[in-house]
């Protein structure tokens, strides 16, 4: 735990080779924290930091500017609630009394076993679906509190398993660049012309 | 103003801006002050406070856009005083201070706050806001200098862009969004920058202060003087703050030629030495029970007497003095006098750390031109621990100029990560490394592509200073026309040398006085503020000559180890106690203000001088500093001139034997905190200082079987240390580095210096297993 595996220590290092700025792969790598804790630990930081030669305040800095990465602990699913506007006036704190009941804790909190963290979040662009939430970003629509506690006893026996997979995991099928197939990294400053498809949409008279 | 000038109104006034500045710079160079709190003119524009939105019309029709990120265009109209503007700089003052505290009661900012001052003059006057304000946990440390009150801030940027444009060590940072944006560091990561203490002067509100002046005085009860800091030679212009004869704080000045504001935290806070407890305040004389204090008269009367006798008995080749850099090029210009006309030879303000004095006969450069060259060789010490702010000039000139460094060092520096070519030499090849490395078509063409400033200095205090000089010359023979930055450290080194302190020979610099009184052929040492037992790189050569000295007289302004044995000690006065001039190391003259008094009798070491002049027979022609400066101004060293005197020089020939039994070099230098004086007696940076180790590649270490933090031998020739080691994979495996003058004498560790001798042209060693 903590520190990034082998594994993606080697995954990092391939990222990092896309970029011309190594400094560039602070978000992906990211990611890939994410995905092997579920967070971002602190080690982790330090080590993306090594990794890419910048201070580990400024991986502090910028991860923490976006919302969905994590520096505490959260649990396997993330609940987010809606409580924006559509949301709030359809019953979303029905949904939270629902979810604070059916798992023992309050809103913001996580699991003693470590299963599930619980937020209210702002406006998840689903207000014509409200009230709606999201189990680490799989939506759920239309909501009620009966369907909120089938759907954690659901999880809990892991009978969503397939559709909703642990909190940080990227994807399942990882996607992979043979280096043959790459760009390849090109120094910003040896690029002195415009990007070709600027040249090829004015040729082609495009109105 | 450039034949391109850009044609703009602002308020009706028609000014010229250069083409490219910002509208807030042109308007306030033409009197027309817009209120800012992000905007600083020597970092980049970022537009992150919206203070500075004024109405700008550049054909379109009047616009509000903030005159930080506007440049001037021809033809513009700027009003800066209009209905608009003065409506929209109200509603942002207004919202800044929706969240901040207004503790100015209790608040070190207060008096000096821009955002008060602002409130005052461009506020809305009283607010709507009845909100609870947003809180945090009330100051936190975030390094042993600095602290943070996140509730003051107004997320302006300045210490976040500070430490990552200019001082380079982006060590805080804005984290969290939104309404919970704040400055902070890493967790258990100190924003320990060198540079730390600007941060909390260009606050424009009480967010960031300064532990050693939190809670010392209020603003309106300081009183200010400009100055210069000599602390390094770089000689930062400062204004310095007392009050109640106290020394309450440095702060920057802004000086295009020097320092732009900046200063380091070494040079911002060790005034506390001024006041700190181990002052000389009265003249000491060596009795059987140890020191008695006496008065000048008696002090004097005895010097005058050591002075006459052995200047009759053994010749002025008996005296010798060193140290002089430390002081005012007044200090320097009096007891040059008054050596010549004892006819003492023996004196020097270096004490085997520098350079020859020949260095400044080189074709020199001034810091700007440095700034400039298309080429900066380094062969001098880490400038980032040594010279802070000519660090941060030569960082500037690679980051934001087209300036290239090629770098010789033997353990990387701070200015490796932005050299052009960093070439690492191990203590005897340099001169082989820089003909090797000249011989690159890429470097020739690189040196032929404009002006080459070589900056100089003595990189390994464990290596000669003749191999070291060697190098510098072969390097300037090898490329035509370039011109010298002399990177000597001490504050006045260039005055006193130029000022007539320069050793007259080879034969009567500070190692060969040290040499003959350790050989008992010295009557009388004086020791002019200076401290051969912490400073001279071989530590035994200067315990043995202190030891073979008839008689020693020390002037200082506080006491050292050097002093404590002393005969006679003269109590100093010190930078902001005494008036004056001093020199960097480009040669400018600044002026040194005295704002406080003296602790006691001290007195400032030209008034010794004159007065032992004086007492054995010969009339200096001055009796006042003013005087002295006067002197000065008429051979070229006036207060704000550059100046430069001819130095001699021949070439240096040396001759360093291969590696044989001991087959790892040494390499010392000095990191910015050390045992020295004025750090080790200001308490916020005593702590500083990181104490005795020394530095080995990782893989050495490993095949010795020696962990991190366990102790290991070093032995040469000369004598043997025990130090503390550490792993550092910047160094080759043929190379250990420790800094120089560290403290830790009672912690029980070895001092690397035993490991040097003068007589060596390098120092080399082998690493042994403790046990």
């Amino acid at each position: 735990m903590a520190r990034l595996t082998d594994e993606n220590v080697t995954l990092a290092k391939e990222i990092i080779d896309r970029y011309p700025r190594a400094k560039s792969a602070l978000i992906p790598l990211l990611h890939i924290a994410q995905e092997q804790d579920g967070w971002v630990t602190d080690e982790a930081m330090r080590q993306i930091a090594e990794l890419i030669g910048v201070t580990p305040a400024e991986v502090l800095g910028t991860g923490t500017f976006y919302e969905m990465f994590k520096f505490e602990p959260v649990g396997k699913y993330l609940i987010n609630v809606c409580g924006t506007m559509s949301c709030a006036l359809l019953g979303a704190d029905d949904l939270m009394h629902a979810a604070e009941e059916e798992l023992g804790i309050h809103e913001g909190g996580t699991t003693d076993d470590g299963m599930f963290t619980l937020h209210r979040a702002e406006c998840q662009a689903a207000c014509t679906e409200a009230p709606c939430l999201q189990v680490n970003y799989r939506y759920r629509f239309r909501t009620t509190p009966v369907e909120v506690r089938q759907l954690i006893s659901d999880l809990r026996n892991g009978r969503l398993d397939d559709e909703i997979p642990p909190h940080g995991t990227l994807a399942r099928v990882r996607q992979h660049i043979p280096a043959d197939k790459g760009v390849g990294a090109v120094d910003p400053s040896q690029v002195t012309s415009p990007p070709e498809w600027i040249t090829a949409s004015a040729e082609g008279g495009a109105s | 103003m450039s034949e391109q000038s850009v044609e703009i109104t602002v308020n009706g006034k028609t000014i010229s801006a250069e083409p490219g500045e910002m509208v807030i710079a042109a308007a306030e160079r033409a009197g027309e002050f817009i209120p800012r709190f992000c905007y600083h003119p020597r970092m980049s524009s970022v537009g992150m406070c919206r203070q500075c939105l004024v109405e700008i019309d550049t054909g379109r029709g009047p616009m509000l856009q903030p005159s930080c990120m506007v440049p001037v265009s021809p033809g513009m109209t700027v009003d800066t005083e209009s209905d608009t503007t003065k409506q929209a700089q109200e509603g942002i003052l207004e919202l800044l201070l929706a969240n901040h505290p207004l503790d100015c009661p209790v608040c070190d900012k207060g008096g000096e706050c821009p955002l008060q001052d602002q409130a005052f003059s461009h506020g809305p006057g009283e607010s709507r806001y009845i909100e609870e304000k947003r809180h945090y946990e009330k100051p936190i440390d975030i390094s042993s200098l600095i602290m943070l009150d996140r509730e003051r801030c107004v997320l302006c940027d300045r210490c976040t862009r500070f430490a990552d444009e200019v001082a380079g060590d982006p060590l805080i940072h804005f984290v969290e969004r939104g309404n919970a944006t704040q400055v902070m560091t890493y967790p258990d990561e100190p924003f320990s920058s060198h540079f730390s203490g600007n941060t909390a002067q260009i606050c424009p509100v009480g967010a960031l202060t300064a532990k050693p002046y939190r809670f010392k005085a209020r603003p309106w009860d300081l009183e200010q003087a400009n100055s210069t800091c000599t602390s390094c030679s770089v000689g930062c212009e400062i204004s310095v703050h007392s009050s109640r004869d106290r020394v309450l704080r440095y702060q920057g000045i802004d000086n295009d030629d020097v320092n732009w504001g900046w200063l380091c935290d070494r040079g911002r806070f060790n005034f506390e030495s001024i006041h700190a407890e181990g002052r000389v305040t009265e003249p000491l004389i060596k009795t059987a029970d140890g020191h008695q204090a006496t008065s000048w008269n008696a002090a004097m009367s005895i010097t005058t007497e050591l002075l006459n006798e052995s200047l009759a008995s053994a010749g002025a080749s008996s005296v010798g003095v060193i140290g002089g850099a430390r002081g005012t090029n007044e200090d320097a210009w009096a007891w040059a006098q008054l050596c010549a006309a004892l006819g003492i030879e023996r004196h020097d303000p270096q004490l085997g750390d520098g350079l020859p004095a020949a260095l400044l006969g080189m074709p020199r450069a001034t810091i700007r031109e440095m700034a400039s060259a298309a080429t900066v060789v380094l062969l001098a010490p880490d400038l980032k621990e040594e010279l802070p702010v000519l660090y941060l000039r030569l960082r500037d000139a690679v980051v934001n100029g087209s300036t290239r460094i090629i770098e010789f060092t033997s353990t990387g520096s701070g200015l490796t990560r932005h050299a052009w070519r960093s070439i690492r030499h191990g203590a005897g090849d340099v001169g082989s490394t820089i003909s090797a490395t000249f011989a690159d078509a890429d470097v020739q063409a690189q040196l032929s592509s404009g002006p080459v400033v070589v900056v100089a200095g003595r990189g390994n205090l464990a290596t000669s200073a003749d191999v070291e000089f060697a190098a510098l010359q072969q390097l300037m023979t090898a490329v035509d026309g370039a011109t010298v930055l002399p990177a000597l450290r001490r504050g006045n080194v260039v005055g006193a040398l130029q000022a007539g302190l320069a050793p007259t020979s080879a034969a009567s610099d500070t190692t060969s006085t040290l040499t003959a009184a350790a050989n008992g052929q010295i009557e009388v040492l004086v020791l002019l503020g200076s401290d051969p037992l912490a400073d001279f790189p071989d530590r035994d050569l200067a315990a043995a000559a202190l030891n073979g000295a008839g008689r020693v007289v020390s002037i200082t302004g506080h006491m050292n180890a050097s002093t404590v044995d002393a005969d006679v000690v003269l109590p100093a006065a010190v930078m902001s106690e005494k008036t004056g001039s001093t020199t960097n190391l480009e040669g400018r003259v600044a002026p040194i203000a005295k704002k406080v008094n003296t602790p006691g009798v001290a007195r400032a070491d030209w008034m010794i001088a004159v007065e032992l002049a004086d007492r054995l027979g010969h009339d200096l022609g001055v009796s006042s500093v003013e005087g002295i400066s006067e002197q000065l101004t008429s051979v070229g060293a006036g207060v704000g001139s550059v100046w430069s005197v001819p130095f001699e020089s021949s070439a240096v020939e040396v001759n360093v034997a291969p590696k044989g039994g001991y087959d790892v070099d040494l390499i010392v230098s000095r990191v910015m905190y050390d045992g020295g004086v004025a750090t080790a007696s200001s308490p916020s940076l005593a702590g500083l200082a990181n104490g005795r180790s020394v530095a080995v590649n990782p893989a050495v270490l490993e095949q010795l079987g020696i962990d991190s933090g366990e102790m290991i031998r070093l032995v040469s020739e000369h004598g043997s240390a025990e130090l503390p080691v550490c792993p550092d994979d910047r160094l080759d495996r043929g190379t250990v580095w420790a800094a120089f003058g560290q403290p830790g004498r009672e912690s029980g560790f070895g001092d690397v210096r035993s490991l040097i001798s003068s007589s060596a042209p390098v120092s080399r060693i082998r690493i042994e297993r403790v046990s």
